[in-house]
């Protein structure tokens, strides 16, 4: 990273270098659109909305919608 | 010093991205160990309440001559491998999520080790996504809403969920802007003002829902909530626990002077 220079200087403890915005953004983009997926097909698929037909979702993870906090039924 | 190494490290870019990657990786197996403890905790403490509210439901049903619904699934399978799969499926997510933030947090919250900036940011989760959407719709054991209202009670929700972290993230942009004219101090007592009156003001405008029948036994109801709050706290917790030490060795050759290589 940019500060290798000053934490070379014995006795100098710089302040942790922040990773650069541009090196986060392309894992963000796809870690949020993953976690949004997950947390779709836990909270809300075969309820509000449905992309599979039937109840099977819904039902599987049925106690987890409830107690997770998402509104069933 | 920070704006330089927001933008301008041509050099080491492959490492930092190698590292956000990673990061986010460690992120979602924290999430998925953290689930694994609330799976217990819940099994533990929400079943009991969840399989009650259920014998309620079942008994209203009966004395209104209606027919017991089909299941599906089975209960106990609901019980088990449904509740442990949904758990995995939300620490993973919200573990990603989380891991992002940390990313981007880290280095730009002044001097804070990473095992403390990984608890202080799960109790920020926590907070942000779990318990101020919750307080102005709680989690409901079955038995409790209308199936015609379900759109509107996700929309809703999720929607107090968008807005708190709209609210979070205004505040915390405030309070950092603040703390070079106030200092530390009083710029967080800004920020934290700020978040009080916008979180008021979201709850205040967003619509009350209230599905709970007359006679849906209480103590079931404050039982079921306390084991769901719970289950929230074991889940972002451990999460803030795990990850710090899993984020700190990502981290760690970059503080002793890294090799480039790396
Ligand atoms: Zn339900």
């Amino acid at each position: 990273m940019s500060h290798s220079l000053s934490s070379s200087i014995p006795g100098f403890a710089p302040a942790p270098a922040a990773i650069p915005v541009r090196a986060v953004l392309p894992w963000a983009a796809f870690g949020v659109v993953l976690a949004l997926a997950l947390l779709y097909f836990v909270g809300a698929e075969q309820g509000a909305t449905s992309l599979i037909s039937g109840h099977a979702v819904h039902e599987f993870v049925h106690d987890g919608r409830h107690l997770l906090g998402f509104p069933c039924h | 010093m920070t704006d330089v190494t927001f933008w301008a490290s041509p050099a080491t870019d492959g490492g930092s991205c190698l590292m956000a990657g990673r990061l986010l990786a460690r992120g979602m197996v924290a999430g998925v160990i953290a689930a694994c403890l609330a799976f217990l905790f819940a099994r533990i403490f929400g079943e009991p309440q969840v399989n009650l509210a259920i014998a309620f439901e079942a008994a209203q049903d009966a004395a209104a001559g209606m027919a017991p619904e089909p299941e599906l699934v089975s209960r106990a399978v609901q019980a088990s491998f449904g509740l442990l799969v949904a758990s995995l499926m939300y620490g993973a997510a919200y573990g990603g999520i989380y891991a992002v933030v940390f990313a981007f947090a880290y280095g730009r919250m002044g001097r804070i080790s990473p095992r403390a900036l990984a608890l202080l940011l799960a109790g920020a989760g926590f907070l942000t996504f779990v318990l101020i959407p919750g307080l102005k719709y709680p989690p409901n054991p079955p038995g409790i809403g209308h199936p015609d209202t379900i759109q509107l009670r996700t929309a809703t929700y999720f929607e107090v969920i968008a807005l708190s972290v709209c609210v979070m993230a205004i505040a915390i942009l405030v309070g950092r802007r603040l703390a070079l004219r106030l200092g530390a101090w009083n710029a967080t007592l800004c920020g934290v003002g700020l978040f009080v009156v916008l979180t008021a003001l979201v709850q205040a405008t967003a619509p009350d829902i209230n599905e709970v029948p007359a006679n849906f036994p209480a103590v079931v109801l404050w039982r079921f909530r306390e084991a769901a709050i719970g289950m929230q706290i074991v889940l972002w917790g451990a999460l803030g626990l795990i990850f710090g030490p899993l984020a700190a060795a990502v981290l760690a050759p970059k503080e002793g002077g890294r090799r480039l290589a790396g």
